[in-house]
């Protein structure tokens, strides 16, 4: 069974996902494909609901770049572990696009993946350990130190060098 | 060289002790062969035919004595007492086993050795001209940019799940030893019209199935910009390359399949876009700080001693043959760079035994400054050696057997491991190479026919970079048995070509009669002054067709 | 067709054979001889319940002839080097002489 992890917690996912259906439910909080948002965008914003988005790896995000601020939740899949599209697209939907909602990670996930999940902008994960927090607190333990900058703001070693060489 | 600062030892230290516990969950089952086989990868080990074998960054090739010393410890202890040296400044244990390659991990982290990323759809070992910093023919040291690059490309948390890997390579002189013109990114450094020094970006450029001479993508880009332009073109494949195809999914087919004006196109957008945001600006005072670790040894002030070197030389002929073709000039006056050949008559090219790796670490401390180099022939390097030593270096590498004067001559081949050792071969390289190398033993001979390279195959993967040898040797599997197709011409610095196809594939036992046959064509036809390579490209390939297919009794292969 | 599983360790990588007491050992001179497709089948599921298990990795058939003297050989070249090794060796290079180590 998979959990959900959102922001280091345990949560109930209140979404349900129906961007492999052909109808949804009038009301509730639901996760739709890009075509069914293509489609039917009207709609599923009249609903008045929160609304998520599933994208394939196969989309790219720069297909709703102007529309990032109608999500409460963006799902980017993972089909196999490899396909690293995913981690590109996180870091563009935060700091190009300025997604600010949920952006969770789905499908095969393993838990060596998701501290790089965490720095490219992923919050929220589908955990299948039978400890998820557990598995997930450990893995942000992973690594205390960052050569590379990204949008999560953690300093990297080049940073803290250059503090370091400013002050002593 | 570089030293590890606190940040690196616990990066490295975090890196082991995750797959410490990868390891753990993988023997307790908890992840399957599917799930483990990357993560492994990552740490560069792999499965062949007979165990588990650990591949270790040697960066940018350059390897301090006390490095050495552990890697003949690790031999020792962990495999058959010897490693071997690849064509991509990496060396190779092929004995492992699984569950003591952490430890193995903490051994050679003591000593800033790692085996990070040296495998795996991930950025590579940053590999770089083994003159580095020493040749005289060299516009900047191209091991800073190489430092940089490589920490940029450590765990990067976007690009460690691209589409297939990704080797990177620079080199800082005209003269291309780093062969960038065939790698996924090469960089060349050279002077703008205004003067400034900085990048000449080249992407696409691999061998493999389908070999391509890489393009470039910017004439001139500025050093503050290097990391950010690499991670537009990492995003852009990381985006765009293909996955579909584990033979299609490299850079450089992407880059031919969209074409260079296109990728270039969207390298210079995201470039652009990335612009104030967060990505990895190159500040002036970082490059000079990596650069310091980077500054030449304390060399005394000497004079070059030609003159007594030539006395000597007279006197010793086989001193006279080393001193000619293993030496090359250093920038420092008074200095020389020796070259060690991994390839005495009848070696195994690259293998070394952990008995010649710990003389060679005392002969480094003696006379090199403690370092060594590697270099893309499987050859090593003494970068730093007073002129006034040579003799008594070369009569200690005499002793050891690592004297043979053939450095870039015929019998200087490269060879992968192939089928003996590697699960993705069709054919045995090393018997092949081993031939060849038996076959031409004499040193004049060598000397007279010049230079030549001569690279080895056992797959279409080409590790042993046929594609670019001045004679390609790719071993294929025809009916069940081993055959060796050859190519003529290729060529892999600045003037980088790719060989032509010279007929039907041969048989083991024909191709050192081969090899003789288009030696002694080129004898024939060749002009005052001409390499081999050069006659080739004068003449074509028929006169070497007709040499080796009317000499060899032909055992067609359609 | 006379044939034998091969597989490789999962802990330290070895070659092994499957023998007759469904165990694995380093020797090809132990491993189980299949003689036709029933046993091979049987001989097949123990190796892929071992390899659920951890124990090995990528457990294959492979083809076998056997010799005068009773002793079994890959007929393929790639599993004859597994079973017996590279044939190639490094310990030895000429002309090299008696090394003193620091």
């Amino acid at each position: 069974m998979t959990r959900l992890v959102r922001n280091g917690e345990l949560v109930e996912d209140r979404f349900v996902d129906v961007s492999g259906e052909d109808t949804w439910p009038e009301q509730g909080a639901i996760i739709v494909s890009l075509e069914q948002w293509q489609t039917h965008r009207d709609a599923l914003l009249a609903r008045g609901a929160p609304l998520g988005l599933r994208l394939r790896s196969d989309q790219m995000p720069d297909a709703i770049r102007g529309e990032v601020g109608h999500f409460d939740v963006i799902a980017l899949e993972f089909p196999k572990f490899r396909d690293g599209r995913a981690y590109s697209y996180a870091r563009l939907l935060r700091e190009r696009y300025g997604y600010a909602g949920e952006l969770r990670a789905v499908g095969e996930v393993l838990l060596e993946q998701l501290h790089f999940m965490l720095r490219c902008g992923f919050d929220a994960f589908e955990i299948r350990d039978p400890d998820p927090l557990g598995a997930y607190r450990a893995a942000e333990a992973d690594f205390t130190v960052w050569y590379q900058p990204t949008g999560d703001g953690r300093p990297t070693a080049m940073q803290l060098r250059r503090e370091r060489r400013q002050q002593g | 060289m570089y030293r590890y600062d606190e940040f690196d030892r616990r990066l490295v230290a975090e890196r082991i002790a995750q797959f410490r516990r990868q390891v753990a969950r993988r023997l307790a089952g908890e992840l399957s062969e599917d799930q483990f086989k990357p993560l492994r990868l990552k740490n560069g080990v792999y499965l062949q035919l007979h165990a588990y074998m650990l591949r270790v960054n040697v960066p940018y090739g350059t390897l301090s004595s006390r490095q050495l010393r552990k890697l003949a410890h690790v031999a020792r202890t962990y495999d058959r007492g010897y490693g071997h040296f690849t064509t991509r400044q990496n060396i190779q244990f092929n004995w492992i086993r699984l569950e003591q390659v952490p430890d193995i991990l903490e051994e050679l982290a003591s000593v800033e050795i790692t085996t990070i990323q040296s495998s795996g759809n991930c950025v590579r070992n940053i590999t770089s001209d083994q003159y580095a910093g020493v040749a005289r023919d060299e516009l900047a040291d191209p091991r800073v940019y190489c430092e940089l690059l490589r920490q940029y490309s450590v765990l990067h948390p976007e690009f460690s799940y691209l589409p297939r890997k990704f080797k990177i390579a620079v080199t800082g002189s005209p003269n291309d030893r780093a062969a960038v013109a065939v790698h996924d990114i090469g960089l060349r450094m050279h002077r703008n019209a205004a003067g400034e020094t900085g990048f000449e970006v080249l992407v696409g450029g691999g061998l493999g199935r389908t070999p391509y001479l890489a393009h470039t993508i910017r004439e001139w880009l500025a050093p503050e910009d290097l990391l950010a332009y690499v991670e537009s073109i990492l995003r852009v494949y990381n985006l765009y390359g293909r996955r579909d195809n584990i033979h299609k999914a490299r850079i450089k087919i992407i880059v031919n399949q969209l074409g260079i004006d296109r990728y270039r196109e969207l390298v210079e957008e995201d470039f652009a876009e990335s612009r104030g945001l967060p990505r990895p600006e190159l500040p002036k005072d970082e490059v000079d700080r990596i650069a310091e670790y980077f500054a030449p040894p304390p060399y005394e002030p000497l004079d070059d001693i030609d003159a007594e070197l030539e006395k000597l030389a007279s006197a010793e002929p086989r001193f006279a043959a080393w001193w000619k073709h293993n030496v090359a000039p250093h920038k420092q006056p008074g200095y020389a760079i020796v070259n060690v050949p991994l390839k005495a008559p009848g070696a195994v090219p690259g293998d070394i035994t952990a008995e010649r790796m710990d003389a060679l670490a005392g002969l480094a401390d003696d006379y090199s400054f403690g370092e060594l180099r590697v270099n893309h022939r499987q050859n090593l390097v003494l970068p730093h050696v007073r002129q006034s030593d040579l003799h008594v270096v070369w009569s200690a590498l005499d002793a050891l057997g690592l004297a043979t004067p053939n450095l870039n001559l015929l019998s200087d081949l490269i060879s992968c491991p192939g089928l003996d050792y590697c699960a993705l071969a069709n054919a045995r390289s090393i018997p092949v190479a081993r031939d060849i190398g038996r076959r031409f033993v004499d040193v004049d001979r060598l000397a007279a026919i010049g230079p030549l390279t001569v690279n080895v195959s056992g797959c279409m993967n080409a590790c042993g970079h046929h594609h670019v040898g001045n004679i390609g040797i790719l071993g294929v599997d025809k009916r069940g048995k081993e055959f060796f197709q050859l190519t003529l011409g290729g060529s892999s610095g600045r003037d980088a070509s790719l060989g032509d196809r010279l007929g039907p594939a041969l048989a083991q036992q024909d191709v050192p009669d081969a090899i003789e046959a288009i030696v002694d064509r080129y004898l024939e036809l060749r002009e005052e002054g001409e390499a081999f390579l050069d006659t080739y490209r004068r003449v074509g390939i028929e006169p070497f067709k007709e040499a080796v297919y009317g000499r060899v009794e032909e055992k067609a292969i359609a | 067709m006379k044939r034998m599983i091969i597989a490789n360790r999962l802990a330290d990588g070895f070659v092994v054979f499957l023998n007759s007491d469904d165990g694995w050992s380093r020797s090809i001179r132990d491993g189980r001889i299949l003689e036709n497709d029933a046993e091979a089948d049987a001989a097949l599921a123990v190796a892929k319940r071992d390899e659920a298990e951890n124990i090995v990795v990528e457990p294959t058939l492979i083809e076998v002839a056997v010799d005068e003297a009773g002793q079994p050989r890959p007929v393929e070249i790639r599993e004859a080097i597994r079973a017996f090794g590279p044939t190639v060796s490094t310990s030895a290079t000429p002309g090299a002489a008696d090394v003193s180590v620091r």
